[in-house]
């Protein structure tokens, strides 16, 4: 009982750490803010009236798709700061502490989902903004957003284990847009997988991003969700169930060595 | 250390890992801030910090729980004078409230002023140990140093002193080495014995040996970065 006790408020105080560190490094807020508002604005402007979306106006189409691929990205806070922890030294330091030993990494995932909260506030805003609207009940909004954290959480596991096993915040920043930025892209997030060349679809329909963005899309414009709600709810846990332990066996290798 | 949290956020943090609870946690660090001379960069971030900020902070973080023992591997390396001087001082301080440390350095000022027991390291082995005072012993005691003007005159400066020496003096390098037992009254005496011989003096000097003469004479060989020297404090 205790250990659980110590294991929540460890948790909390290095959660606490890692969002105390956001203000103070506004070049993070940037990550979290400009840089999706700005993708926003480039996919409704530039792009938006070139892609063609049978059914939806294109911002309606657009946002789901663009909040789910920066929810999934607002995780790499996690990984820059589990790896620039491991550069500095301060990893050596909690080694040494009486502390739990998994705190490291639940206060940070947790502190993922408090700035993942603020950043769909952030998303919304600039939605409401260029004239996305909710189509569908209160309930399923609220399920909607509840989805969307629970895949920005997963996703904070996935930045962990990259955290961890890159010898460097660089190349932590290599391995997350080199490898899941595309896949973001080979995706239902901003243009119908119809609209891609027959060889591209199966991957595409496939892809575990297509079926959380078609989960997204039912559930704030109200069209059928078919199995997609329940589908991306597990994906989004096998995730958390295969890149959890991952992560907390990469650190006590990291650690120990 | 946190560079992105204050001194102070960084003390209570490892406070509340301890397990201390959160008003004691703030307590010590307000307490640890004070004694490492911290109070005044108390709430400014750790990447404000100099080196030697960094490295008291550093130790202070070490010192939360108060541990009754303390390693420190080579805690001043790299610091500027007055940092390092400050940090003897707390170091210093620790140990006169009881905490045994221990502390590898390089610089032998640094194990001659911190430490009560010292072991010389050289290639991996230990080659001495002891207080500094027994290390200093094993060189033997102090000595005059005379620089004659006229450095030919050597021997007879040599045969002139050779009844206030504890030990039979040399010469070396053109200087004349007097190994003296008593250090009371023996500059006076040696310059009057030299002054009847009319040995003229260029500069007289009591020369107290140190730890680099002790690491000289044990190893043959100046104290070199792979060549490390322990010391150890305890009360």
């Amino acid at each position: 009982m205790t250990a659980l006790r110590y294991g929540i408020s460890d948790t909390l105080v290095l959660a606490k750490r890692s969002l105390l560190r956001i203000p103070r490094q506004p070049d993070l807020l940037v990550g979290f803010t400009i840089q999706p508002i700005l993708f926003v604005l480039l996919f409704v402007y530039v792009f938006g009236g070139a892609i063609k979306t049978p059914g939806f106006d294109y911002v309606d189409f657009l946002m789901p798709g663009i909040i789910v691929q920066s929810i999934v990205f607002g995780g790499f806070v996690t990984a820059l700061g589990l790896s620039d922890d491991l550069k500095k030294g301060l990893m050596d330091r909690f080694r040494s502490l009486p502390m739990t030993r998994s705190a490291v990494l639940t206060g940070r995932t947790l502190g993922d989902v408090v700035t993942n909260i603020f950043q769909l506030v952030v998303m919304f805003t600039v939605g409401l903004l260029v004239g996305f609207n909710f189509s569908s009940s209160v309930g399923e909004v609220v399920a909607g957003v509840a989805l969307l954290l629970l895949i920005g959480y997963a996703f904070s596991w996935v930045f962990a284990f990259i955290g961890l096993s890159s010898s460097s915040p660089e190349a932590a920043n290599a391995y997350g847009f080199t490898i899941l930025f595309p896949l973001t892209f080979v995706s239902s997030a901003f243009v119908p997988v119809e609209s891609m060349p027959s060889w591209l679809q199966p991957i595409a329909e496939h892809n575990p991003f297509t079926t959380m963005v078609d989960a997204a899309r039912a559930l704030f414009l109200g069209i059928p969700a078919g199995n997609d709600v329940w589908l991306a709810l597990v994906w989004t846990i096998a995730i958390i169930v295969l890149f959890a332990p991952l992560s907390a066996w990469r650190y006590q290798r990291v650690v120990t060595r | 250390m946190d560079e992105n949290l204050t001194g102070f956020e960084n003390l209570v943090m490892v406070g509340r890992l301890y397990h201390l609870g959160r008003g004691h946690s703030r307590e010590r660090a307000r307490e640890l801030l004070s004694s490492f001379d911290l109070s005044d960069a108390a709430d400014r971030l750790v990447r404000t910090y100099s080196g030697g900020m960094r490295r008291r902070l550093d130790l202070a973080a070490a010192l939360v729980a108060r541990p009754p023992v303390l390693f420190l591997d080579e805690p001043t390396t790299g610091l500027d004078i007055r940092s390092r001087i400050a940090l003897w001082d707390a170091i210093e301080a620790l140990v006169s409230q009881g905490t045994t440390v221990l502390l590898t350095t390089q610089y032998l000022d640094e194990a001659d002023r911190l430490a009560d027991r010292i072991a010389v390291i050289d290639q991996g082995l230990v080659i001495a140990e002891g207080t500094p005072e027994d290390l200093k012993t094993q060189v033997g005691g102090e000595r005059l140093e005379i620089h004659l003007c006229d450095s030919q005159r050597g021997e007879d400066a040599v045969a002139a002193l050779a009844s206030i020496a504890s030990d039979r003096p040399f010469v070396e390098d053109g200087s004349v080495l007097v190994p003296v037992a008593e250090r009371r009254g023996t500059i006076a005496e040696a310059v009057r014995r030299l002054d009847t011989a009319g040995i003229a003096i260029d500069d007289i000097a009591v020369r107290t040996p140190t730890l680099d003469d002790v690491f000289l004479n044990l190893t043959g060989h100046a104290a070199e970065p792979e060549a490390e020297e322990a010391g150890m404090e305890s009360r």
